[in-house]
């Protein structure tokens, strides 16, 4: 069962780099669509609600909505673009492509892999999260000194969630599959975790799911700072989203090898 | 450990309630073209992915290239290239971009990557599509980019699961021609296929199995030889049934597949005489081929 094991875990700290670059080449190609298509999405929801909510809403903890919703908007723009990222992309790489498989005959292991497509992943989350961070700055809902700070969350963040979506795949026979979890998991998570509203306003039991969303700890360490304070419970909350990243991807890889190694 | 590439001794696997390799045992010396032949759901392919250790025995041993599999696989795989059945080349990047990236997961620098990656195309015979997207390339085209893909780490053994299944006859020798430059210059070669001919050809020794258990071994002409050992009579275009009651007696044994009638004959003029004089039929008299071997040992429909 030994070396079994070893299939299924990184063989060591930079093979994963191989198809981090494989995947970065891709991307190259049709950056400026993918780019547009990442950022979109989170920009078109900070300025429809930002704008039109904002002007009923009025200030949400002493900020003007569309400033409170932007915080919201970068964890969001992360966990979606990763999200998407892996249940799309990876999955057909994985299933349909046969890219998996031409570098499962090479000396890469399967958790050589997985770590390369999750640190892809966390890149475009990066690279969307970092994108409503300068927009967000740039009209001044945020503090500029904050962005150094925004960032990594921001790529610890993107590891979190591609690292959950790495599981769901690594079970999912098909993609009608990932509408469960894109309805049942990833929508209800924006609504629960502080978001587009306090957590403050959901009924006790939910804010108290609340505290295990990795949304919800994503935002609690960016909102704060975006709003020119400083953030509670800092080592809690990374050390959340650290537990995202890590455990699901050890529970993914497993799986993967039983999937594809049989 | 350096005059045999590959070693598997008592292998065996199932999947669930189903056995698809039955104490499978053979030894591919350095240097050699093995082919593993086989109707399809044979074993064949779990056998390839078994060398590579992407599937692991339930008994037995395997060693390859000197190392025990699946224990150390990563080990055995920097050695070893690999032709899938399925092209799996990354359709949106160029040709050049496939060899660099595939350099990559070898742990290949750019610099050493962009060192081999002339001669490879040039082995591919790609020179002029350097810079052509993969989605562009004919059949065989991309089944040459493979090859040149699993070349990039000069690799000691090539394991290729059914190498020119799909290409037309053009693409198909032009892929038997770079394999035999390839032997010629000290690789050794796994092939599975259920093409005789490409067998035939390209392969030293072979193994014929059905149902995961091997049923034969040999070189091609040792097979024929063994197994056939005379020339073959194709007769079409007649009732199967009353053909063979008359020729029977002049004939070592006699197959019937479909509405061809296969006589081994040690003696053909005998068997042309009892056929003299009827109209509609097509008599062709040739050498035996691994063909027959395989379509005796896996079953023709059997007619003693």
């Amino acid at each position: 069962m030994r070396e079994g094991l070893a299939a299924a875990l990184p063989a060591n700290a930079w093979n994963w780099i191989a198809v981090w670059r494989r995947n970065y080449l891709a991307w190259k190609k049709v950056a400026f669509a993918s780019l547009l298509g990442t950022l979109a999405d989170p920009m078109i929801y900070l300025f429809g609600l930002g704008t039109g909510l904002g002007l009923m809403v009025g200030r949400v903890e002493g900020a003007s909505y569309i400033a409170f919703l932007a915080a919201g908007m970068v964890a969001t723009g992360a966990m979606t673009a990763s999200t998407f990222e892996t249940i799309y992309a990876v999955f057909s790489r994985m299933r349909d492509l046969g890219t998996w498989e031409a570098i499962l005959h090479t000396q890469l292991t399967l958790g050589d892999i997985v770590l390369g497509e999750l640190a892809w992943a966390a890149t475009k989350a990066f690279l969307a999260g970092t994108a409503i961070t300068i927009v967000a700055a740039t009209l001044g809902y945020a503090a500029w000194t904050s962005v150094p700070y925004v960032l990594p969350v921001v790529a610890l963040t993107g590891f979190a969630f591609a690292s959950l979506a790495m599981v769901v795949i690594a079970l999912a026979p098909s993609y009608h599959y990932f509408i469960f979890y894109q309805t049942l998991v990833i929508t209800p998570m924006l609504f629960l975790s502080g978001a587009v509203f306090p957590v403050g306003q959901l009924p006790g039991a939910f804010q108290r799911l609340a505290a295990f969303s990795p949304l919800a700890n994503s935002i609690d360490l960016i909102r704060p700072v975006m709003l020119g304070h400083a953030a509670d419970n800092v080592g809690l909350h990374i050390g959340a989203l650290c537990m995202y990243a890590v455990l699901p991807f050890f529970l993914s890889a497993a799986l993967f090898r039983r999937r594809l190694m049989r | 450990m350096s005059n045999v590439a590959v070693d598997l001794n008592d292998v065996t696997k199932s999947f669930g309630s189903k056995l698809v390799v039955n104490g499978l045992s053979f030894a591919v010396g350095t240097g050699e073209c093995f082919g593993l032949l086989g109707p399809n759901g044979a074993g064949k392919s779990t056998i390839a992915r078994m060398l590579l250790g992407m599937t692991r025995p339930d008994s037995g041993k395997i060693t390859v290239l000197g190392v025990p599999v699946p224990a150390r696989s990563r080990l055995a795989r920097k050695g070893i290239g690999v032709v899938p059945q399925f092209d799996n080349l990354d359709l949106e990047f160029t040709v050049r971009e496939n060899l660099v990236v595939f350099g990559r997961y070898f742990g290949m620098s750019t610099r050493e990557i962009q060192r081999v990656v002339p001669s490879l195309l040039e082995f591919a015979r790609l020179e002029s599509k350097a810079d052509a997207r993969v989605g562009q390339l004919s059949g065989g085209m991309k089944r040459r980019l493979t090859l040149a893909r699993a070349l990039i780490n000069d690799p000691q053994l090539l394991i290729m699961d059914e190498p020119t299944t799909g290409l037309d006859p053009h693409a198909r020798h032009l892929i038997w021609e770079r394999l035999r430059f390839l032997l010629a210059s000290g690789k050794t070669i796994i092939l599975t296929t259920h093409f005789m001919e490409e067998a035939e050809r390209l392969c030293d020794r072979l193994c014929v199995l059905e149902r995961g258990r091997k049923i034969a071994e040999g070189s091609p002409h040792a097979l024929i030889d063994e197994h056939i050992g005379c020339n073959v009579i194709e007769i079409f275009g007649g009732n199967p049934q009353e053909l063979t009651s008359l020729i029977k007696p002049y004939v070592q044994r006699i197959e019937v597949s479909g509405e061809t009638l296969f006589c081994y004959a040690p003696d053909p003029e005998q068997v042309r005489v009892q056929l003299r004089g009827r109209a509609g039929l097509r008599i062709l008299e040739r050498p035996p081929s691994l063909e027959d071997v395989f379509l005796r040992l896996t079953g023709r429909e059997m007619e003693k």
